[in-house]
């Protein structure tokens, strides 16, 4: 043999790299299932110390608690209020992150306005509020807000008599009938929108006259809402007070009003200057070509500049559709009935902690995962393909 | 001055009009925050109970402790930022540099003075004025580690330890003189979120090195924790930390409120720490580490020495901003652990025998924001003010 050979043959195991990696990984798997038996050790001795159940029976038991304003009651099943309470989360986060979205833009412009008074206040709005803790807003608006600055409901509020406003909550008007023909028509609306948009646009390009299809969307949507509703002789109803409560019209509960102002106020601050960071981040010499090109202000900004800035933005605010998710769970501390309070209910009416808060946290994931899948979906499709 | 008023508010007759509009929204915004403040906002409710909001409960007799241990944190944060390497911005004269720090710090001083005025007491004059020369020696120091050769030559790692452990120590020796149940107020927020944002860091550190770890197992390790807490909500794992805690542990041990709440925030933290620490390794050019194994150096020294100290140079701020967050998030353990914490002490104290059912709760809530808001507030302009320092996001 060659003295060479001695160089290319595998040194001593455990001086080889390739299986001392393994040996480490082995190791640390070792340490991280180690700490998990032990946990799972502790678990299983507590629960055959107290007898309480592990598994997820207590799904069928009746909830022997009432959601005021539904028609869950005492004898329904505890999976009822978690779908009950799965519901009311999705509602606060879609609620509240279409307006926050709204908000925050608008927020974040106003924060680059030329104006002094406009530049002030909305930097005023964006540091007040992001250095305050969102519980701490929560619990303003509904106790110092909501309870105690709102009027009774023997002398509520009802500007041009279409709301009520007073400590039981806030009535809308609201069309009635069936949701679902309302959503049937809505659709349609839009596709036809849609269409007249396209044809619209094509008619600009070839004329070079100004585009207006995103009013003629708009139009088209109202008009066919009110037109379709009127036809189908639907109505819609006001509010108005009725004994000790209201009557018609969309009743918003106190708490869900505070959630969802608290909310919004909160998220709405953070999307504002992650809107301007990224309006900032727009190249400079996109502005100006549009300068050069003579596109008005408004045009300027709706055209050129906030397609790419929202491109910028739109991870960055995504993580805030996913905070203001989970931080609707602080409506359990103003009692509104979304999944947490159901969970601290039920857990409170004797079932059991364990599978219940896990069964909780394990829809939370699945919430947060989705939302950021639909997130990534519309990354994917504003990201500018290169190369 | 017309001219300024032309160009930036009376442009266009549209400019004008949102001037007018919004300015009357202001002034009436305005008048009425003056109006509250001064003529019907009824402050005694702050004055009466303002050793509750700040430190709930705690013995009169060792007061004296609290008051040390915020001279030592003093001259912790002191001796940490005057150590700080210069910036490139020129150095100011006297007066201007004290213009620069009312403009920084003015608003915290501000607090301390409200509080010494509300207090009414000589004696919290005196612990301000204590705290105040920890500050000053805690910059001489801070200039001396900068300065002085010899003391440079000593490891940051023997170093950074020294000058925290008068804080530590006091902080510690208050733990044990005390009992947890007694403590309240803004205290419990304070050390909470201080004794969290010591310890999530390294497990912060850990975390990210081992998510781009090149051994398989430890980045799905690393990976699936980070996941599974960033899909959590904060609230509902510190209602799991109160309830659920104890199926998980040996029932011989049953850790306090203010104990779970430092774990599941640690724990928390970290994991977000993490992912901005590794936004920070991602941006580091693989030539460095390249450079490193070039010249011979193991994977720990080119994790100590070269990609982390950048890695958490550029994420300072947003480290900064994941613990203001932490801060405000404090407030959650008064609910769900039922803590005696500063937004509690600020619901219970309007159903005080004195104050029941007189509509105090503005009063109290508002002077519970202050608090905060001038904390968060100065922390984040500190931010960035050290963004541009570090010339962050600049190319």
């Amino acid at each position: 043999m060659s003295p060479l050979s001695s160089v290319s043959a595998r040194p001593k195991f455990w001086r080889d790299v390739r299986f001392l990696r393994w040996v480490f990984q082995i190791f640390v798997l070792a340490v991280v299932f180690g700490i998990l038996y032990w946990i799972y050790g502790n678990y299983q001795t507590n629960v055959e110390r107290s007898a309480v159940p592990t598994d997820f029976g207590f799904l069928d038991n009746p909830a022997s608690f009432t959601i005021p304003g539904s028609d869950f009651d005492q004898s329904s099943p505890v999976s009822a209020a978690f779908v009950r309470g799965f519901q009311n989360t999705m509602l606060v986060a879609v609620v509240g992150i279409i307006f926050s979205t709204i908000v925050g833009t608008l927020v974040g412009i106003a924060r680059l306005s030329k104006n002094f008074l406009v530049k002030t206040l909305a930097s005023a709005y964006v540091e007040i509020i992001r250095n305050l803790p969102l519980l701490l807003l929560i619990t303003f608006m509904n106790l110092a807000v909501v309870l105690q600055t709102f009027p009774r409901i023997e002398n509520a509020w009802q500007p041009f008599d279409l709301f009520v406003i007073s400590n039981r909550g806030l009535a809308l008007p609201w069309f009635e009938g069936s949701g679902l023909i309302l959503l049937l028509i809505f659709a349609a609306s839009i596709v036809v929108s849609l269409v007249v948009m396209k044809i619209e646009r094509a008619r600009a390009d070839r004329t070079g006259q100004k585009s207006r299809a995103g009013i003629f969307a708009i139009l088209i949507i109202l008009g066919f809402l009110l037109v379709g509703w009127m036809l189908l002789d639907y109505s819609w109803t006001l509010p108005f007070v009725d004994g000790r409560g209201t009557t018609g019209g969309l009743r918003m509960d106190p708490s869900f009003f505070a959630l969802i102002v608290a909310l919004v106020l909160y998220t709405s601050s953070h999307v504002a200057e992650i809107v301007r960071g990224s309006i900032q981040a727009v190249h400079k010499g996109q502005g100006e070509a549009a300068d050069a090109l003579a596109l008005s202000p408004g045009q300027k900004m709706r055209i050129i500049i906030l397609p790419q800035a929202f491109r910028i933005a739109m991870p960055a605010i995504g993580n805030q559709y996913l905070n203001l998710t989970k931080n609707s769970s602080l409506g359990a501390t103003i009692s509104y009935f979304e999944l947490t309070q159901i969970a601290q209910i039920t857990v409170g009416n004797g079932s059991p902690a364990v599978p219940a808060f896990t069964l909780t946290l394990f829809i939370y994931l699945a919430i947060s995962l989705a939302t950021s899948l639909i997130v990534n979906f519309f990354n994917r499709r504003l990201a500018l393909v290169e190369r | 001055m017309i001219l300024w008023l032309r160009r930036n508010l009376f442009r266009s007759i549209w400019d004008s009009i949102t001037t007018i509009v919004f300015g009357g929204i202001a002034l009436w915004f305005i008048w009425i925050s003056i109006e509250f403040v001064f003529i019907t906002g009824r402050w005694e409710i702050v004055e009466v109970n303002l050793k509750l909001f700040l430190v709930g409960r705690f013995p009169e007799e060792l007061m004296w402790l609290i008051g040390a241990s915020m001279v030592a944190i003093a001259f912790w944060v002191a001796a940490v930022a005057g150590g700080s390497p210069l910036g490139t911005e020129p150095r100011l004269r006297l007066g201007e540099r004290i213009v620069d720090y009312v403009r920084r710090f003015g608003l915290i001083f501000a607090l301390a003075i409200l509080l010494v005025v509300l207090s009414n007491s000589m004696e919290s004059l005196l612990w301000l004025g204590l705290i105040g020369v920890g500050v000053i020696a805690g910059r001489v120091v801070g200039r001396m580690r900068r300065d002085n050769k010899i003391i440079q030559k000593l490891p940051g790692i023997i170093w950074q330890p020294m000058i925290a452990t008068p804080a530590i120590a006091l902080v510690i020796f208050t733990l044990l003189e005390s009992t947890l149940e007694l403590w309240g107020g803004f205290l419990i927020n304070f050390y909470m979120a201080l004794i969290s944002i010591i310890l999530c860091f390294p497990l912060g550190l850990l975390l990210a090195l081992g998510r781009r770890s090149s051994f398989p197992v430890i980045r799905v390790v690393c990976t699936t924790y980070i996941e599974l807490i960033r899909g959590a909500p904060l609230f509902v794992l510190l209602l799991l930390a109160g309830v659920a805690l104890e199926f998980f542990i040996p029932p011989t041990i049953s850790p306090d409120a203010v104990f779970r709440g430092i774990t599941v925030f640690t724990l928390f933290t970290a994991a977000y720490l993490a992912e901005i620490v590794r936004g920070g390794l991602q941006g580091i050019p693989s030539g460095q580490i390249e450079a490193g194994k070039a010249l011979g150096l193991s994977t720990v020294k080119i994790n100590s020495l070269i990609t982390l100290p950048q890695a958490l140079r550029s994420v300072i701020p947003a480290q900064i901003g994941q613990f203001i967050s932490l801060f405000k998030d404090t407030t959650l353990a008064g609910v769900a652990l039922n803590l005696f914490d500063v937004m509690t002490v600020g619901k219970v104290i309007t159903k005080q025998d004195d104050f029941l059912g007189q509509g105090l709760i503005y009063e109290s809530l508002i002077f519970v924001g202050l608090l905060f808001w001038v904390v968060s507030y100065v922390m984040s302009k500190e931010s960035q003010r050290l963004e541009k320092r570090l010339g962050v996001g600049i190319r």
